[in-house]
């Protein structure tokens, strides 16, 4: 079993809270988590409404593995439609809080209609309440936090809430959870705010029973964890450095963004790598980097926990940042630092925690204030438009300003809080926004590594790095290494880790485990655990049934095969430096054979056959 | 020859003295191959994974093949990330 069988159904409209079986029959089809929470979102609602109307639904939902001793088995998703992106939202995010709302017995939130005033979900196992939140809107993150674990006087309850910016309406906010955990990208936070329900609290003390085998199950989880522990990724490197490691390899292969995709390599990049958050800073003699930490049931370990210098311009008289918190990540590094020129690592730490704070995703912010640099650059934007404040690409200060105004939604902020597609498309340059279907790209260029350009065009949240993760094997090799440069051969790769990475998200697992374990690690766990015989085969059938049952959402919601493409700055304008100079992205040698890899047209509609093949909803 | 050797993540303790920011130019031998310099700096070969020479990976076989002057090799340990 491993599923709790209950679902939490919350109709912000009428109040009501009501308790409901889980769809078992979906559940051996989907897994759960990212795949289970997408079929009852596409059962549930019509995929053309309004992303941020009373009719768009918003579900948190665990995996069978989440709450378990599976190492990593602490995930939860939220899935929704997305109003950055028009397209299905799925955001998954660590921490504490999945888990807990597993241990108190629900396997999934169903939240739908709207609050007609601020509200928030407290449960407690089997009992949930909708409470007032009037003093909670307005706050930001951290401080409604502080406020329900004050209101509820126990320090184990874990907390998921949106900040002022999801409130002003910044379309990629996020929800946080655990302070500094994200359910970051396509703008599920923004969605939460629409239905004014500011934050979820959890306290679970039941537990996760129902294991099928328990002895096969512990001693699986014994010998996979020792796989972990044994591999010199997931066992030295990211508890070591974290993903931040990557910052030096990326900028060397000639694959990291830079200035809004106009370079492929950036100047400062070691200035802000993993490496630099090891040195003792010259100002105050520490390093940025405190120690590292885990999500629940982890035995990775490659969170960043840091502290910004108290003299530091961004933090002077501001105690409330001298303090520890979640410290930059690959993706938050190099969006608020490379893509923006900026390589000051305490303004880029301020600018993560204020992203924490109130909830923004720091991929899309970061990539945005790039977006708004180069239109400040071209004259398309001025200090006219931004109120006096400069935006130059390197500025320290004008990113600060520029976080601080989104968190807030003051001013330019509200422009920045749009989204770089909607910044360039009323600034008279829509080609400059580095997005695909309106969500901004993540940390690596596709003329550098090639099947990331596939990646991302494919992918069905939006730009994503996520959905498959080529540059494991691109750049560093595993589970065996392919030339980033090339196109051959990626339609495959990118099908392959799509479907692989839709079964990890749907099981309650972290995608960081892949760098050691394949499906044929999690199987065994799988099986032990749930239900039915789970074998690897099983798994990658679930999962391409979830990419096909993501992609033919989207094709109701209207998105066509043409929204699979990349700009053009990308197409058409070659690499300057490093091993990719002269190259585009090759993405027309890739998307015609992966198409017919996953049996759609050849403008990427979703067949007749292949709906049957997977027993897809009407 | 003149080169540029660049050394990451956990591999850091093997830099010399004077490298500035993971890197330091060095002169060598004309031919040098990665695993020299590798050997040289007494860099166990099992702990090197990842190596670049000007971006460009070279796989295990290829690292006893001859460097250029003004080369820039660079390695890592096992490293992801995401």
């Amino acid at each position: 079993m491993s599923w709790t069988k209950k679902i939490l159904r919350v109709n912000l409209t009428n109040g009501e809270v009501a308790e409901e079986p889980l769809n078992m029959d979906w559940a051996a089809q989907y897994i759960g988590q990212r795949g289970l929470g997408t079929r009852y979102l596409v059962e549930e609602t019509d995929p053309t409404c309004d992303a941020l109307g009373a009719d768009n639904k918003l579900i948190f939902a665990t995996g069978p593995l989440t709450g378990t001793a599976v190492s990593t088995g602490g995930r939860y998703s939220v899935i929704c439609k997305s109003p950055l992106t028009g397209a299905v939202a799925c955001s998954n995010s660590g921490g504490f809080f999945g888990a807990e709302l597993k241990s108190a017995g629900w396997d999934m939130i169903i939240f739908e209609g709207k609050a007609g005033s601020p509200v928030r979900l407290h449960i407690e196992n089997e009992k949930a309440e909708i409470i007032p939140a009037d003093d909670l809107w307005g706050k930001t993150v951290w401080e409604t936090d502080k406020l329900i674990h004050a209101a509820v006087q126990d320090p184990q309850v874990r907390v998921a809430a949106v900040g002022r910016s999801a409130e002003a309406g910044c379309l990629y906010s996020a929800i946080i959870n655990d302070l500094h955990r994200a359910a970051g990208r396509s703008g599920v936070g923004t969605v939460m705010a629409s239905k004014n329900l500011k934050a979820v609290s959890v306290r679970g003390t039941r537990g996760v029973g129902n294991i099928k085998d328990p002895v096969r199950f512990m001693k699986s989880v014994a010998e996979q964890k020792q796989v972990l522990a044994e591999n010199a990724v997931t066992g030295q490197g990211l508890p070591a450095l974290g993903t931040q490691v990557l910052m030096n390899v990326i900028n060397e292969v000639g694959a990291l963004p830079t200035h809004n995709m106009r370079d492929v390599q950036f100047e400062g990049a070691n200035n802000i790598s993993g490496e630099a958050m090891l040195e003792a800073r010259e100002s105050d003699g520490k390093p940025n980097l405190t120690t590292n930490a885990a999500c629940f049931g982890c035995t990775i370990a490659c969170g960043r926990i840091s502290t910004i210098d108290k003299g530091h311009f961004t933090v002077e008289n501001k105690p409330e940042y001298w303090g520890n918190s979640g410290g930059l990540e690959y993706e938050a590094a190099w969006a608020l630092g490379a893509a923006t020129g900026v390589d000051d690592l305490d303004t880029l730490t301020y600018a993560n925690f204020v992203c924490n704070e109130d909830g923004m995703d720091p991929i899309s912010f970061g990539a945005t204030v790039g977006a708004a640099m180069d239109l400040f650059d071209l004259g398309a934007i001025t200090t006219e438009d931004t109120g006096g404040m400069d935006l130059s690409f390197g500025s320290s200060e004008a990113l600060a300003w520029c976080v601080e105004k989104v968190a807030a939604g003051e001013g330019f902020g509200k422009e920045i809080g749009m989204g770089s597609k909607k910044l360039c498309e009323k600034y008279g340059h829509p080609g400059l926004s580095m997005s695909v279907k309106g969500q901004e790209f993540p940390a690596y260029d596709p003329r550098g590594i090639q099947g990331m350009g596939l990646t991302y065009a494919t992918s069905n949240r939006g730009a994503c790095h996520l959905r498959s993760y080529t540059v494991a094997s691109e750049i560093l090799g595993i589970p065996e290494k392919t030339d980033p440069l090339e196109t051959e051969g990626k339609a495959g790769l990118v099908k392959a880790f799509q479907d692989a990475t839709a079964a990890v998200d749907s099981m309650g697992l972290c995608v960081f485990t892949t760098f050691a374990w394949s499906l044929d690690n999690m199987a065994p766990q799988m099986d032990a655990a749930c239900d039915g015989e789970w074998t690897v085969e099983r798994l990658v059938e679930a999962g391409e049934r979830v990419w096909n049952l993501e992609r033919d959402y989207n094709m109701k919601a209207g998105l066509t095969g043409a929204d699979d493409n990349l700009p053009a700055r990308l197409l058409k304008e070659a690499a300057k430096t490093g091993p990719a100079e002269g190259k585009v992205c090759g993405l027309d040698e890739m998307l015609p054979e992966y198409y017919s890899l996953r049996g759609w047209t050849p403008d990427g509609q979703v067949t007749r056959e292949t709906r049957q093949k997977f027993s897809l909803p009407a | 020859m003149q080169i540029t050797v660049k050394m990451f993540a956990t591999l850091m303790e093997y830099l010399p003295e004077g490298a500035v920011k993971n890197t330091i130019q060095v002169q060598v031998e004309d031919r040098t191959t990665p695993y020299q310099v590798i050997d040289q700096y007494r860099v166990p070969r099992s702990e090197v994974h990842l190596v670049l020479v000007n971006g460009v990976y070279v796989d295990e076989k290829s690292r006893d093949l001859p460097m250029k002057p003004n080369d820039t090799l660079a390695i890592w340990p096992p490293v992801a990330g995401g």
